[in-house]
């Protein structure tokens, strides 16, 4: 083999992280455009959803004060993020059946790079899916009554949501022993969690004991705020909460997937 | 004669009590071919898992060229490569992107990284489907683009888990031939292998592994060696006279041989004069061979003889 001269990039431990984690969403960022089902569960799934409820179940579906439209978006936007976030769970569960994972810590990388790459791939999947979201909820008649400050401020919240909900399905891809097995252990946790939810219905109409439930739960607190921002109304209250609930997940779940990874081989 | 890989007493025990590695050491000498042999679940990998820094022993000492894989694991990871039997590269990547992600995440810069890639794609004959994605190579391609992964940055300890499982016999040549080019240019390599054949091609020195534990080590004519001269091959009339034949033989305490179907193979531990034992023996029973031949041992028979089980 020829010697070429390489260029050895001398960073310090923080840039180092930033670098490698930006090469491995740049990894995801790639395989997001090139595999068939990742496009999928990232746009046309959310676009059916937005069909079948706006123009299947809607009309069964009353909102006071409303129409069903502006009520729905809210939470197909939070529904959407959540979904999209078991691509994280199957996509780790992939690097470490295939033996990716093995490789990547075979290598002077930062360890932390891999979960920090994929959840920023996340972030950055998740704004182009809310912008495509956005867009769908426009042609369906969805219209945002309060200003653009407050709808920047609600996708803001998503955002910071989404991001959090990465690292929370990044474990469940980390304990699964493959893709097929992370899917299946996601769904259990996400369908009673943006059902059993103020996303497509008006809690009122769920009988008490579900109300309970699906009050608190903080896909509802996080759809709330969205609506608020988007709808009108009292906001402060809602965005709060929301917010807690963002932080608190955020600072649970990274280090519990970072013990997680730490573990899985 | 420096020592490129030294481990001693590693210990790594699975969730649910499953001992994978129990007390193993070994030295590799720097610039010659290691081959670690041993059946599935011996313990090969995980050895592998703890020398290349990606899972730590629960209790041992290991280092890669004087550092230690515990408190030093970004040292050894600077010099050394992993390729395994699962050909670790992203399918949804082209091969040049693959290779230059890595070269990427071994600290090159983006530039250098895409050189080398390039680079590497010519050596290993990939220039063609640099731009394809890996989903559309057929299983040598995905090897060798593997291999070349674990050579992005030079490595002088080059990591093999099971290199060829899997591979057509070409592909498997054109590996071997590559690793002889690369012990050559002064890389030391610890080879896993299923396959005997392929230690006994490339391996200076192997050891042979089995439940976590090193059984024997030395060079593949040493093992050879060890087994006695010869095997004898016996062809039964029927696959029921093998088997009574290989009954009456393990009676009498050499456990360390094969039937199959109607063929009965035996070492010969105790010289030429065991033939005369054999002959007498398979009178006593009443069954004679229908053919016979001898040969020298493989290393599937020192396996056995180790083990007093088959390789699987």
């Amino acid at each position: 083999m020829a010697t070429i001269a390489l260029e050895q990039a001398r960073r310090g431990r923080v840039m180092s992280v930033v670098v490698d984690a930006a090469v491995l969403a740049e990894r995801n960022l790639i395989a997001l455009v090139r595999i068939r089902e990742a496009l999928f569960f990232s746009s046309v799934q959310p676009i059916m959803f937005v069909l079948l409820f706006r123009y299947v179940f809607g009309g069964a579906i009353a909102v006071p004060g409303r129409s069903y439209v502006d009520f729905l978006m809210p939470g197909i936007f939070v529904q959407t993020v959540a979904f999209g976030a078991v691509g994280t769970a199957i996509g780790l569960a992939e690097d470490l059946q295939k033996g990716l994972v093995e490789r990547f810590r075979s290598l002077p990388m930062r360890r932390s790079a891999l979960l920090a790459g994929r959840t920023a791939a996340d972030l950055v999947r998740n704004v182009l899916v809310l912008f495509l979201m956005t867009v769908v909820g426009f042609l369906v008649g969805f219209r945002v009554h309060t200003n653009a400050p407050a709808f920047l401020a609600g996708i803001g919240i998503l955002l910071i949501f989404a991001y959090a909900l990465s690292w929370g399905f990044s474990i469940i891809g980390l304990s699964a022993p493959n893709s097929e097995t992370a899917q299946m252990m996601s769904f259990p946790v996400l369908f009673p969690l943006t059902f059993a939810s103020s996303a497509f219905v008006p809690v009122a109409s769920m009988p008490g004991w579900l109300q309970v439930f699906a009050r608190n739960q903080p896909i509802s607190i996080v759809v709330d705020a969205v609506r608020s921002l988007m709808n009108g109304g009292p906001t402060a209250d809602s965005v709060i909460k929301a917010l807690i609930w963002s932080a608190a997940l955020l600072i649970i779940l990274p280090p519990l997937a970072a013990h997680r990874y730490r573990r899985a081989l | 004669m420096a020592i490129a890989i030294r481990a001693e007493k590693l210990v790594k025990e699975y969730k649910g009590g499953v001992r994978a590695l129990d007390g193993l050491g070994l030295e590799v000498e720097a610039g010659t071919v290691f081959g670690l042999l041993g059946p599935n679940g011996s313990g090969k990998t995980t050895t592998v898992r703890i020398l290349t820094t990606v899972a730590a022993p629960d209790s041992g000492e290991a280092s890669v060229l004087g550092f230690d894989v515990v408190r030093e694991p970004q040292e050894v990871r600077a010099r050394i490569g992993l390729a395994g039997q699962f050909a670790a590269v992203d399918e949804n990547l082209s091969g040049l992107e693959n290779l230059r992600m890595i070269g990427q995440l071994n600290q090159l810069t983006r530039g250098s990284a895409k050189l080398r890639a390039n680079q590497l794609l010519e050596v290993f004959e990939l220039t063609g489907a640099a731009k394809r994605s890996v989903k559309t190579y057929s299983g040598g391609m995905r090897r060798r683009l593997d291999l070349a992964a674990a050579l992005v940055n030079s490595p002088p300890v080059l990591f093999l888990d099971e290199p060829t499982t899997g591979l057509d016999p070409y592909s498997r040549q054109a590996l071997w031939q590559v690793i002889e080019e690369l012990v050559a240019g002064g890389t030391t390599v610890l080879l896993t292998t299923q396959y005997l054949e392929e230690a006994d091609r490339l391996a200076k020195m192997i050891a042979v592994i089995d439940s976590g534990r090193m059984i024997a080590q030395g060079t593949p004519t040493q093992l050879k060696a060890g087994l006695g001269a010869s095997v004898v091959e016996l062809e039964m009339k029927s696959a029921t006279d093998a088997h009574q034949v290989g009954e009456a033989i393990r009676l009498r305490g050499t456990t360390s041989i094969r039937v199959q179907d109607n063929k009965v193979e035996i070492p010969l531990e105790g010289g030429p004069s065991q033939l005369r034992w054999l002959f007498d023996l398979m009178g006593e029973v009443g069954c004679e061979p229908h053919a016979f031949s001898l040969r020298e041992p493989s290393l599937d028979d020192v396996f056995l003889s180790l083990t007093g089980h088959q390789a699987e």
